[in-house]
């Protein structure tokens, strides 16, 4: 009841991150991956996170998709605090409420599109019954219901990102996180997925998206830009887009 | 609640899931997976085979002690090992006719005894048929009583024979020779003499141990009547105590009787053998149960030898598939999913070569039934079924556990960058 109260007082806010915190040790050095980064999404954003190589973006995404764990601060995913959770409840919460979307698609070359796409059904707590329906409904969305039993190796580049995405969106997750997912790819089919992207963006789905292109990021609604582990940029596209006209590079200290 | 009801369901897919992958993973490596089990193969069909020769050599022996009772004593010559005695050649210590004169007073506990001549392999004819190796024996009444053969027609060998020229043949030469079903009163020739059939006598139910041949007739003569065929021949002796339970005194009382009869010293050890049937049976059970330790080392060190083979494939499968883990538990595979996943796989390795292996043994008891007359009874107990294949699940879990974990233990972030 209280975590009820909670979401509606923070107007259905899905992600909140406090003080973040991440360090590697490498040897006697002590590496900062993220040092200190406060963010909220809400529900039905769209959200590009854009830094240079060692920014900490790819360990953001890491945090967010419950595959690391903060060294310091606070994470609430729909109101739950995920840090103090056991291995085996992170691999509950990244089945039932985060979708991946990897540069490389991540597809297993020996099973067909509708195999890898029930694949997160398989260790579903309620995935059993039905889950090629549920699949082959993930693949239709993503325009691929025609290419149900075509293996990897008989799909292009951009329908293997598209089966990558319907396998992330198989269990309804609560939020999209792609990584580079055009990184692979060539312009015009990176354009088709982004376009995808911003289709179920518009169908209601909440979705992060780390890249370092520029075009890529102006699909999305909100550009986060990193540096040093901390957020250093945090603006609608409408700002970032007059910031950057104006000011060129956008490495400006204002926060959150 | 909802959580106590979804636990069992959750464990049957987490199996069916992990068979299901196993086996696809093992179809689409069929020719390391059949090398990997080589080594279960081996093993479980070794054990199989093991035991089914065991089994059958031991059910041969059994239903041979049934046809000559528990009271039966044999005698025999026997070289010994030391003394000065041991340079002696067989023929010297043989047992001769005369030898077990007054027997039956000196041994109180011996309740009767036959000697038992052999006249070697004669050629056997009958009108113009003919059958070249008979086995002829020569037997006293008490053999009668001792060996329990039935008599099928006429009669037995008895007193009033002595030396006389009769003989028993066995209902396979009569019919080998196309006599009539009732035959007594026939004249056959055996070596250079005719022989009058007095009685048919049922063959005997198993061959005795060191008879291999399937074709293989005994004709059974008086003792006596030996001599019509040679001069010296080779005799021992069936002996039957009175009671099971003075049976040991049996056996001492003719050893110390045969042992005055020879004039051995207190010192010199025995020139002769005399072993009720009881203990002979003692000691092949002693030496199967040294047989089966001998080939339970082998089989276990080719199971260990397999089960490495297994741990090793699993170890190279778990690295060329680091990023496939990583991916399934970034898309929510618990450790304990991982785990079993890779478990099953290998116990499922071990289970196919178990299967392979049972067929193998199968063959290979087949092969050995067919080897020997003795061992004609081999099969294979259930018992060794169940017990190979728990032998390979063990196998499976032990050597697949550590790769199992390994994978489990992976972090998926190192595991989905893996190249």
């Amino acid at each position: 009841m209280s975590q009820q109260a909670n979401s509606t007082n923070s107007n259905d806010v899905i992600i909140r991150l406090q003080g973040l915190k991440r360090f590697y040790r490498v040897g006697v050095e002590e590496i900062h991956a993220l040092d200190g980064v406060e963010l909220e999404v809400r529900e039905n954003e769209y959200i590009a996170v854009m830094g240079h190589s060692g920014s900490g973006k790819s360990t953001l995404m890491n945090v967010l998709g419950c595959l690391d764990r903060p060294s310091d601060g606070s994470y609430e995913l729909d109101g739950d605090d995920v840090t103090q959770l056991s291995d085996a409840e992170l691999a509950s919460i990244r089945n039932e409420r985060i979708g991946f979307v990897f540069q490389s698609f991540e597809l297993l070359p020996q099973m067909n599109a509708l195999k890898n796409v029930e694949m997160p059904l398989l260790y579903a707590r309620n995935g059993w019954f039905g889950r090629s329906a549920r699949a082959k409904g993930a693949l239709e969305r993503v325009g691929l219901g025609d290419r149900v039993k075509h293996r990897p190796n008989q799909l292009s580049g951009g329908e293997k990102q598209r089966v990558a995405i319907a396998r992330a969106l198989v269990c309804n997750p609560s939020i999209l996180l792609a990584d580079e997912p055009t990184g692979n790819l060539d312009s015009k089919t990176s354009e088709n997925i982004l376009e995808l992207f911003d289709e179920l963006h518009k169908q209601g789905q909440t979705i992060v998206m780390v890249t370092h292109e520029r075009d890529v990021a102006q699909y999305a609604k909100r550009i986060i830009r990193m540096q040093d582990g901390r957020i250093c940029s945090d603006l609608t596209k409408e700002q970032d887009e007059a910031k950057r006209q104006s000011g060129g590079d956008t490495s400006g200290k204002e926060k959150l | 609640m909802r959580r106590l009801l979804y636990a069992p369901l959750m464990f049957i897919q987490l199996v069916y899931q992990s068979v299901y992958l196993a086996i696809s993973q093992i179809w689409a490596n069929k020719t390391r997976s059949i090398l990997t089990t080589i080594g279960i193969v081996i093993g479980v069909a070794s054990v199989i085979a093991v035991i089914a020769a065991l089994t059958g050599l031991k059910a041969k022996i059994l239903s041979q002690v049934e046809t000559f009772g528990n009271n039966s004593i044999i005698v025999q010559p026997r070289l010994p090992d030391m003394g000065p005695k041991r340079n002696l050649s067989w023929w010297d210590v043989r047992l001769r006719p005369n030898e077990f004169e007054g027997l039956l007073e000196h041994c109180p506990s011996i309740e009767r005894f036959t000697r038992i001549s052999e006249a070697g392999q004669q050629m056997v004819k009958y009108g113009e048929k003919a059958v070249q190796n008979a086995q002829v024996y020569g037997i006293e009444p008490a053999w009668h009583e001792i060996e329990h053969r039935a008599i099928v027609t006429g009669r037995g060998i008895s007193v009033i024979d002595e030396s006389r020229a009769v003989c028993l043949i066995e209902p396979e030469l009569r019919d080998k020779l196309g006599m009539d079903k009732d035959c007594i009163g026939e004249s056959i020739r055996i070596g250079f003499r005719n022989f009058r059939i007095v009685g048919v006598i049922e063959k005997r139910s198993d061959l005795e141990i060191g008879g291999g041949g399937q074709e293989r007739y005994e004709i059974i003569i008086p003792f006596e009547t030996t001599r019509k065929f040679r001069q010296e021949f080779w005799v021992w002796a069936f002996a039957e105590s009175k009671s099971p339970e003075v049976l040991d005194e049996g056996v001492a009382e003719l050893k110390f009787f045969l042992r005055r009869g020879r004039h051995l010293d207190p010192d010199e050890p025995d020139t002769f053998r005399v072993e009720s049937l009881k203990s002979a049976i003692q000691t092949f059970n002693n030496i199967a149960i040294m047989v089966t330790l001998v080939a339970g080392g082998v089989v276990g060190i080719s199971l260990l030898v397999g089960g490495v083979g297994i741990m090793n494939i699993m170890l190279v499968s778990i690295s060329e598939r680091t990023k496939e883990i990583g991916l399934r538990k970034a898309v929510g595979a618990k450790k304990s999913a991982i785990l079993t996943q890779f478990l099953v796989e290998a116990v499922i390795l071990c289970f196919v070569g178990g299967l392979v292996g049972l067929g193998v043994g199968k063959f290979l008891t087949l092969a050995i039934a067919h080897s020997h007359a003795l061992l004609a009874k081999t099969y294979i107990p259930a018992w060794a079924v169940v017990l190979s294949f728990a032998f390979a699940g063990t196998v499976g879990i032990c050597f697949g556990m550590f790769p199992a974990i390994k994978a489990a233990r992976l972090d998926p972030i190192e595991a989905l960058r893996h190249e």
